[in-house]
């Protein structure tokens, strides 16, 4: 017999080998590549622009404090978007799945607005009410920019949000509607005690990567007057002639996304380990 | 409580499931359908809880026609319990609020005037000490008693029970048909579709044997399982208790 640590199987031998080798491999390729990175940029005819125009530390230390302080309306506008998409999205996956005829107008309703709003791109949405409902010549302040920015934003997400949510009812098996119903419940008690819960937890991990994309395209809200983080970005860049707050900005949303991308990843590992 | 059956029909497309099944149960009887998978056994029940319409033919139950298409089920629902093979508890329930629920909303009962009755019933099938677990906490025996609790919180008049052991490891079989034993000396009126032929001989008032939709047979088990008069009915058991008995 070779010898081998104590207290160790033979699999488990096998097993450290393995992982050390692929450990040394996985470094090694890593480590070339970096510094391929940053050996070969920098000797891009390029590069020197390139880093004064959008590397620049001074302009960094300059714009980072008044762009943080415009992200905080992003996050504001976030914050107050997501309760209304939530509760809008819901509506209209519950309104697409009635059943009773008197409200059939209600279900078209839903399937139109879900068909509509997935169909056009976030940023015309924006244009078009941001622009087009204040153009209406509404008093102050319902000509505000927040809210028809808001408004946009709300229309296009839940749109989005309510059909993840009727693939979530969709995907409760029709054995606990059934064992519900036996019982004598009626149909809305079903949905709302048996159908829902049970769909709105399957959904949780991809409504959390809805509320990243939502995150982020609440810079769309600056083309049409909110200084946020974006257009306080491109005043920067104006005032400045430099790119630098560009990739400030995009390291201040990294900031936020990143954590949120990775809870959503965790989740949804988690659910499918729960589910096999 | 009387339940009769009159020349049910259902299909599912083509296919004729139940081809004029006529029946009765009297009050306090327990029924046993058997026959092969396919038989048509629970397609039977699901029509009586109304879970599947029925294309002709009349339930009546104490003198109304369920069957009838523009009746609301749900208060008939409400008298006619039924447990499944596949257990199908609530999972994001604890125990106690999967049997709570249906009274809690129809009954509009609060949560503080159900909690005695109910734990009273999980104390009659043992299961005080599960009150509190979620189904996946439970094991498969458990569930299925928890599933017949929650039936029976309704206070129906009629308990149907569809192939409820068929899921279940062997072993776990028992505690299960122990309920149906006890909510037999109780006076539960009872029909139940199954494959465990020593439960039905031994605690069955009555069988049916289902084969292609229609009843080829039916008596006391005694009749059925000593002298059967159809040559089907005989195949069928001989192959089941064959089997049963290695």
């Amino acid at each position: 017999m070779a010898s081998r640590p104590a207290g160790l199987t033979r699999r488990q031998v096998y097993e450290r080998s393995l992982k050390r080798r692929s450990l040394i491999i996985a470094g090694g390729s890593t480590l070339a590549v970096v510094l391929a990175v940053v050996i070969l940029v920098p000797l891009s005819p390029g590069w020197e622009k390139v880093k004064l125009s959008f590397f620049n530390g001074e302009v960094f230390v300059k714009t980072f404090p008044k762009l943080l302080n415009a992200f905080v309306l992003d996050l504001a506008i976030f914050a107050w978007s997501v309760p209304l998409i939530a509760a809008l999205g819901l509506a209209i996956a519950l309104a697409r799945d009635v059943r009773n005829p008197v409200l059939y107008p209600l279900r078209l309703f839903g399937a139109v607005y879900t068909d509509l709003f997935r169909g056009v791109p976030v940023v015309l949405v924006v244009y078009l009410v941001g622009f087009g409902i204040p153009g209406l010549g509404l008093p102050r302040p319902w000509n505000s920019p927040y809210i028809w920015g808001t408004v946009a934003l709300v229309l296009t997400y839940s749109a989005y949000v309510a059909e993840i949510f009727r693939s979530g009812i969709e995907s409760v098996h029709n054995s606990q509607r059934n064992a519900a119903l036996s019982l004598g419940l009626a149909g809305k008690d079903v949905m709302r005690f048996v159908v829902l819960p049970q769909a709105i937890r399957r959904v949780i991990p991809a409504q959390m990567n809805m509320l990243i994309a939502l995150q982020k395209d609440v810079a769309l809200l600056s083309f049409i007057g909110p200084v946020e983080i974006f257009r306080q970005a491109g005043v920067f860049k104006s005032l400045l002639a430099n790119f630098t707050p560009y990739v400030v900005a995009a390291a201040i949303f990294l900031v936020v996304t990143v954590p949120a991308t990775r809870l959503a990843d965790y989740l949804i590992a988690k659910q499918n380990r729960s589910r096999s | 409580m009387k339940l009769r059956l009159e020349n049910v029909q259902k299909s599912f497309g083509q296919t004729k499931v139940l081809d004029g099944i006529s029946l009765e149960v009297a009050q306090g009887e327990m029924l046993c359908l058997i026959g092969a998978s396919g038989s048509g056994k629970s397609t039977l029940l699901r029509c009586i809880n109304l879970l599947e319409p029925l294309d002709d033919g009349a339930i009546w139950l104490d003198g109304i026609d369920i069957a009838e298409p523009s009746l609301d089920p749900q208060p008939i629902r409400q008298r006619i319990g039924i447990v499944f093979q596949s257990f199908n508890l609530f999972p994001h329930m604890t125990a106690e609020e999967n049997v709570m629920l249906a009274p809690r909303r129809i009954h509009r009962k609060t949560r503080d005037q159900l909690r005695q009755p109910i734990a009273e019933l999980f104390d009659r099938f043992g299961l005080r000490d599960h009150m509190n677990r979620y189904p996946d906490q439970l094991s498969g025996g458990q569930q299925q008693r928890v599933a017949i609790v929650r039936a029976l919180a309704m206070k129906p008049d009629i308990m149907l029970f569809d192939e409820i052991t068929s899921a279940l490891d062997p072993e776990l079989v028992g505690e299960v048909l122990e309920v149906l034993k006890s909510l037999k000396t109780e006076g539960m009126t009872m029909i139940m579709a199954t494959h465990e032929m020593d439960f039905a001989r031994e605690v069955a008032d009555n069988i049916c044997f289902l084969d292609q939709g229609r009843i080829l047979e039916q008596g006391p088990p005694q009749q059925i399982f000593a002298a059967p008069k159809q040559m089907r009915t005989r195949d069928f058991l001989g192959r089941v208790l064959g089997a049963h008995k290695g």
